[in-house]
């Protein structure tokens, strides 16, 4: 199984930044979330964040929760979510699942993380999930072996920069702008601050998400962080193309482009 | 740790009331809920500020709102002496002005010039559009497509006040989804801006600052009980939807063992339709909009849509100090469903002169009820959060008018 450490590791190793791509399980279908996540795998995402979709995404933009409400639509549940994680973790991608708190609170959080780390998922990622709160999932996924990961913000203070990176294994995700998820113009000029004062709390790898659209913003960001983290863009060009194949295709090239970005 | 006091009177250092409350949130939003928290915690101590938001009580809002007693209307609770607390008399209508007030005023402080807020009936739309004009603050009122339709005379009443309101056309396009994008919009623009919350759910300090100022309604209505009756109620009773009236009124009295605490829930089409708002009836624990509390949740944790007729209390969560109530027995809460709401909402009218907002309605309707169980006797205190005007076009639809 590949863990975050090795693909860091690795991407460090080759000098560059690793890219993160994200997808809400479900979507575009049930099935052709595995093939779509294993497109973007295949076209050089390192990391593949698997959304768990929930009612109330109160961090999403307009993008992320028109896919997530689809799958919703779709009848997945959280038993999907782990077989999504399954067959994108066979494809040798670090397979993380993106959360908000309630279902997996309400699933259990013990069981969340043993189902999870079983299906060779690696680790969680819980935007509303706050340090304070987080005693009880970060123990539970200690005991399965997976990671947690945290969100720092541009308005974080030195002191909640470093109770989030004390909550964080595998990595820290820098959230690079005080917004909701899609893409934007511009990546915000706070990210690269961000970074440098995260970096001062830890060592572990820094990752960038948050309105990277293109592959030269993943240049960009690719110059001061560990790691680029895509979400809207991908699901944009799967809600845009006309079949499941065309969106695959497209999300390919959106991947490629990127790639070549975190390499640059 | 359950706060300060015996039921949770005060939430500790991490807004907790028991095990509800807390702050379920992006990290985005933490340092904008500290600074919150911050102000309004040296708000609250701080003489000029109490006697402005007191002074905007009396001179703006019309405080004291009076108690009347509803002799009429009591026949046919088997004869116990029904009163009811006026907030339909305050400006506005509901008792929402006394947060908002208090909450615009917090804003000055913040040094902010915009503020968001959330609405389902409207009448905390209105009620933030009011305070916004008054303090010179503009004003964004996020509010579910379904919700400006069958409330269209707030939206109107919003838009003349100046306030821009969109609708939202997320998910249920009710209140739970206003929440959500204003809660977007907060993130993004939390610099400026600060959300003037409407309920006593939401992050810590939310549940504690809506409580605060809207428990002005129990502190009148407590004394000008013992004024009237000489004696304090034996239960008072109050709609919960979010629950700030229910706290409003409730608050004053939870050290008085003695007098039963009762909320009503919106029970739609009943438990057994699946159509209802019953969240500490029938929800369970869980967390919703930043906080931990009683939820409408599937076996996944996926939020359940409620429904009312009345889009006050068509609200799937509910403040986490009603979820400590509930849990530690200090409080009960019951279902009334939207006939049961409707029948109490036309007797008011007709035996009083009083046409009471529906929301209000669901806790005359438990009034109605208590009053036979409880006997001649006994003395019930209502609070009537809110006066029907806004709720026409659903009684003309309801009653063929």
């Amino acid at each position: 199984m590949t863990t975050l450490q090795t693909v860091f590791a690795k991407a460090k190793a080759d000098n560059r930044a690793a890219l993160v791509g994200y997808l809400p399980a479900g979507f575009p279908s049930k099935g052709g979330d595995v093939a779509a996540a294993a497109a973007l795998v295949e076209a050089g995402c390192d990391v593949i964040e698997i959304g768990l979709p929930y009612s109330d995404p109160l961090m999403d933009g307009p993008t992320i929760q028109d896919a997530v409400h689809r799958s919703l639509l779709n009848g997945t549940r959280i038993a999907d979510v782990m077989r999504t994680v399954e067959g994108v973790a066979a494809t040798g991608a670090a397979t993380l699942v993106m959360t908000y708190w309630n279902p997996v609170d309400r699933y259990g959080a013990e069981r969340f993380a043993r189902d999870l780390a079983n299906a060779g998922g690696v680790g969680t990622i819980t935007p509303d999930l706050t340090p304070e709160e987080s005693e009880p999932w970060r123990a539970a996924s200690a005991a399965a072996g997976i990671d947690t990961v945290f969100l720092v913000a541009p308005s974080s203070t030195e002191e909640r920069i470093k109770a989030v990176v004390d909550c964080c294994t595998g990595f820290v995700y820098a959230a690079s702008l005080m917004g909701v998820t899609g893409a934007r113009e511009t990546v915000n000029v706070a990210a690269e601050g961000l970074v440098k004062r995260t970096r001062a709390h830890t060592d572990l790898p820094v990752c960038v998400g948050l309105g990277v659209g293109t592959g030269a913003q993943a240049a960009e960001v690719a110059g001061y962080a560990d790691g680029v983290i895509v979400g809207s863009a991908f699901i944009r060009r799967l809600l845009d193309a006309p079949d499941e194949a065309a969106g695959r295709e497209s999300c390919a090239a959106l991947a490629r482009d990127m790639a070549t970005g975190v390499r640059r | 740790m359950a706060g300060n006091g015996a039921y949770g009177n005060d939430p500790d250092v991490h807004g907790k009331f028991g095990v509800f409350g807390g702050r379920f949130v992006p990290e985005a939003l933490i340092p904008a809920l500290d600074e919150v928290a911050a102000v309004y915690e040296k708000a609250k101590n701080d003489a000029q500020f109490i006697r402005e938001f007191d002074h905007l009580l009396r001179t703006y809002a019309g405080r004291p709102t009076t108690l009347t007693e509803v002799p009429r209307f009591a026949e046919q609770a088997g004869g116990a002496r029904i009163v009811l607390k006026r907030e339909d008399l305050t400006h506005t209508g509901a008792h929402k002005i006394n947060n908002v007030l208090g909450q615009a005023l917090l804003t000055k402080r913040l040094g902010k010039k915009r503020v968001i807020a959330e609405t389902g009936a409207g009448q905390h739309g209105v009620a933030t559009a009011t305070a916004a004009a008054l303090l010179g603050l503009e004003c964004v009122i996020y509010m579910g497509a379904v919700d400006c339709e069958r409330q269209a005379l707030n939206v109107a009443r919003m838009k003349l006040l100046g306030a821009e309101v969109v609708p939202v056309t997320n998910g249920s396009q009710t209140l739970k989804d206003a929440i959500n994008e204003a809660f977007r919009d907060w993130v993004t623009n939390v610099d400026t801006t600060h959300y003037l919350f409407g309920t006593v759910a939401g992050p810590h300090p939310f549940p504690e600052i809506v409580r605060d100022f809207a428990r002005i309604i129990g502190v009148e209505a407590r004394r000008q009980m013992l004024e009237l009756t000489g004696r304090l109620p034996d239960a008072v009773c109050a709609a919960v939807g979010g629950g700030s009236n229910a706290i409003g009124v409730f608050h004053a009295f939870i050290g008085d063992e003695n007098v039963a605490l009762h909320g009503y829930e919106a029970a739609g089409h009943g438990l057994d339709s699946g159509e209802h708002a019953l969240t500490l009836t029938a929800g369970s624990v869980g967390v919703l909009h930043g906080s931990r509390t009683y939820v409408l949740q599937d076996d996944e944790g996926q939020t359940i849509e409620s429904h009312s007729i009345s889009a006050g209390l068509d609200y799937p969560g509910v403040g986490p100090e009603h979820a400590w109530l509930k849990d530690s027995g200090r409080a009960t809460y019951h279902g009334v469903t939207d006939d049961e709401a409707m029948q109490a909402f036309s007797l008011l009218a007709r035996t009083e002169g009083i046409i009471p907002a529906i929301e209000s309605s669901h806790a005359l309707a438990g009034a109605l009820v208590l009053g036979r169980e409880l006997g001649p006797e006994a003395t019930i205190l209502v609070n009537l959060s809110g006066r029907g005007d806004k709720d026409m076009g659903t009684a003309m639809k309801y009653f063929n008018l």
